[in-house]
Formats: C-alpha cells, structure tokens, sequence
C-alpha cells in the first residue's frame, strides 16, 4: 500500500499507508489528520483539503483539472505548490508522497 | 418576540425540505439563514454543477435543485430571515429562546439545524494586522461604494466579485488589482474589460503577488504586497477590499451545549435529536452510525424530525400519519382541495 507523510504546519509528521483508489484528501480525514477540513466533501467546491506538496513531487502528480487553480485562489496562503487534495487519488507510484499542511484552511 | 413551532437554521436542500414537511403536517415554522439567499451550499458552492444522485432527478444542478425545492414550498406560507445568523439558543421553561445577529428573538420547543458545515463566512486575508482596520479600511463585501469615491482603493482576488468591483469603482476611484497569478477565473467578458482599463491606464494591475502586510497606526495607510519572486512592493492605499469567497464555520452553535465531533452533531437515528430536547440536526451538520452525506439523506432526516417537532409543538394532539395522495387534510394544505 502507498505510504503518504502527512505534515502538520507545526511540524508533526504522520505517515500513513493510503489504499489505492482514494484520494489523499480522504486519507488524512479517515485517519483524523488535523488540518485537512475538506468541507465540501471532496467536490472541488470549497479549498479546505489545500496542501502543499514537497518541489521534487510537485512535478510527478497528475496535472491540475479545470477549476483546481481557481479554487486555489481561495485557499489560505496558497504558493506555486499548492493543491487540493482532494483531488490528488492515491496510486503505486504516489508511494513516498510527502504534503504539507497548511496552517489553517481559511 | 415570534412565537413558532419549529425554527430552522439553514435555507439549504434540507432545510427547504424540513420546511415542506412541517407545513404538511400542519406545524408552522420559519428559517433563518446567514447567507443572503436561499440555497445553502447548492446555490453557493456549486449553482452549475450538475448532480446525479437525487432520486427520481436524473441530473439538475445545484441551482435548479434548490428552485425545485422553493417551487415545493410555493402552497406555504414560509419566513425567511436571510442574512441572518443564530448567534443565541437558550433554555427558556419548556421552549427555546433565539436569538440572531439583526436581534430578532424567537420562541419556540422545537430548533432544527440543518447548518450544513456552519454558516457562511468571507474568506480573510492572511497578516494578523489586517484584523485592526477591517470594517473601516479593509472590507470583504461592498455595502456603500460612495465612501470609494474619490480615493485609492487596492482590490486582491480574480474571480468575478473582484473584477466586477474593479470595474465599478474604476469610474470614480484610483484602483489597483492585485492577484496570485496570471490568469483570472472572472467572466471571459469583464477579463477583457480589464485589460483594456489596464491598456487605457484606469487601473494598475499587480499579478502573481499577495498581500503581505498593511500598514498604518489608526489608519490604513499602505500595504506591502509580495511578489512570487520574493519582491515586496508598497502600495499607497486608502482602501482595500479582498474577494476570496466563502468559507464554512460553525460559529455559535459550537457554545449551545451540543455534542459535536469534527464540526457534526450527534443525533438519534428516531428523531434526528441532539442531545437537548427539542433540537434537532439534520442533513451534512448530523452525524450518526452509517450517515452519508447525501442530499438525499437530509430529506429524510428532516422528515423524521418534522414528526418530531409535532410532539412538542402539539402536545395535546396525536399525530396521524397521512400520504398526499389521499388525505384531504394535506391536500388542503398543499391548495389542492378546497
């Protein structure tokens, strides 16, 4: 299973093993991450999931959707690595990933 | 003092539909909400996103789902206090006493909340120091665009609310815009207004940079703004108004004695009651074994409470469980039957 290290904005690190098929939204919320509200649900409609993902990663992930950016623009001091993750589904070669939690979502 | 059956708290899916069933059965009720229209979350988060899992509803967005849900509340006669929240809930003998932030009071055994994530809220910006001048230099919404006339005013944000302000006040103002990055998520139509202001020299346009600090002892006198690169630029300003959107906050309803985990409240699976009598919490707001947080299952949750509501509102009567097709009792009361 994919291990994703989960970074709380004060440092505390938690790695996780996130199965295949969900997103690493749902990964730190099934495991009460802290920090990651996602209060939409997962529906790209509110930036609560935002992240920022560790520069040699950043490149790797699939590539933003329509309407990503633009809820970036919303997010709590979002930078060029921002994303949400919700929309980020966990896969094999995601193993290792490593995202930082903002210190608030809004 | 309004003196009701049921008060709800949240004109979303779920809370128009617990509306429809109160008034079914005969309870008269009233909803207050933050926003300042109907629809929750459907007409505020996603008005064009198409759904596809309400029952007997192919496919309908966000918005036509909530105009559906008024045009079911059209046989009723129902208040609607919007732009309003629910700052008080207290004991007061068998009732509750609520009170909202415009200072309306309410009277009533039964409170529903159907709060969603919380109440709406603007997004703010970032520095700590921002807090001192909001409401007097720093904004984020526009009540009275006069007090812009004539000065400078320093507007961040790139969808449509910024740019339809930048334009707006670019016609008796000094306007400066500022956003994270290249491109706007505005209308195709007022992007282009935009540039041709910024080619005409009306406005000054800033991308890829965010505010970093504003400056100033009683009053707003510059902000610092960052670029990507990491350089600061300062910018004299007499105002400044962010547009980040709206975000989601429990607000008060965390201090009404309530159990709540990870900003959802514990209820009964029977009557969708919380831990105090005569409230209740349905749709995204409740949480219990297996709840999924579908529209669908707030019209049940709601319908449950509404029973419940009937209990406490009408002790004396018993309620009758009736179907639309055949009563005449509700029929009546939908305006079919005379």
């Amino acid at each position: 299973m994919p291990k994703i290290r989960y970074i709380e904005s004060n440092g505390t690190s938690h790695t996780l093993e996130v199965p295949n098929g969900i997103t690493v939204m749902e990964g730190a919320v099934q495991n009460n991450i802290p920090g990651i509200d996602a209060d939409c649900g997962g529906g790209m409609a509110c930036a609560t999931c935002h992240v920022y993902v560790k520069d040699e990663w950043f490149d790797k992930l699939p590539k933003k959707e329509d309407g990503e950016e633009d809820m970036i623009d919303m997010a709590f001091e979002p930078k060029k690595n921002s994303r949400l993750s919700c929309q980020l589904l966990v896969t094999d070669e995601l193993d290792g990933l490593v995202v930082n939690i903002p210190s608030k979502q809004g | 003092m309004n003196k009701i059956d049921a008060l709800i708290i949240g004109a979303g899916p779920t809370g128009l539909f617990t509306a429809h069933q109160l008034k079914l059965i005969g309870l008269n009720c009233e909803i207050v909400d933050n926003l300042d229209k109907i629809g929750g979350q459907c007409i505020e988060l996603y008005p064009d996103k198409p759904i596809y899992d309400i029952p007997a509803v192919p496919e309908c967005t966000g918005e036509e789902l909530t105009n559906n849900l008024i045009n079911q509340l059209k046989p009723f006669d129902i208040k609607f206090h919007l732009n309003e929240r629910v700052d008080e809930v207290k004991k007061d003998k068998s009732n509750w006493f609520v009170k909202t932030s415009q200072g309306k009071e309410f009277l009533t055994p039964n409170v529903i909340i159907a709060g969603g994530v919380g109440s709406f809220e603007p997004r703010k910006f970032s520095p700590k120091e921002c807090e001192k001048f909001e409401n007097k230099s720093l904004f984020y919404s526009v009540k009275d665009k006069k007090i812009f006339e004539g000065k400078t005013v320093t507007i961040f944000g790139g969808g449509d609310s910024a740019l339809d302000w930048v334009v707006e006040l670019s016609k008796k103002s000094a306007i400066n815009l500022v956003h994270r990055r290249d491109e706007f998520r505005g209308a195709k139509a007022t992007v282009n207004k935009i540039n041709e202001l910024k080619k005409l020299g009306k406005i000054k346009l800033f991308t890829k940079y965010q505010l970093s600090n504003v400056n100033g002892i009683k009053n707003l006198e510059s902000i610092d703004i960052k670029h990507d690169d990491g350089k600061v630029e300062n910018l004299k300003t007499d105002f400044v108004l962010g547009f980040f959107g709206l975000i989601m906050q429990l607000g008060p309803i965390a201090d009404w004695g309530l159990n709540i985990d990870r900003k959802t409240i514990s209820v009964d699976t029977e009557k969708f009651e919380t831990n105090q009598k005569g409230i209740y919490a349905v749709g995204d707001i409740c949480t219990y074994p297996g709840k999924l947080k579908l529209i669908l299952s707030g019209f049940h949750e709601g319908a449950l409470a509404a029973r419940a509501c009937f209990k406490l509102a009408r002790p004396n009567e018993k309620y009758r469980f009736e179907f639309t097709t055949t009563s005449s009792n509700l029929l009546k009361r939908l305006g079919k039957k005379e």
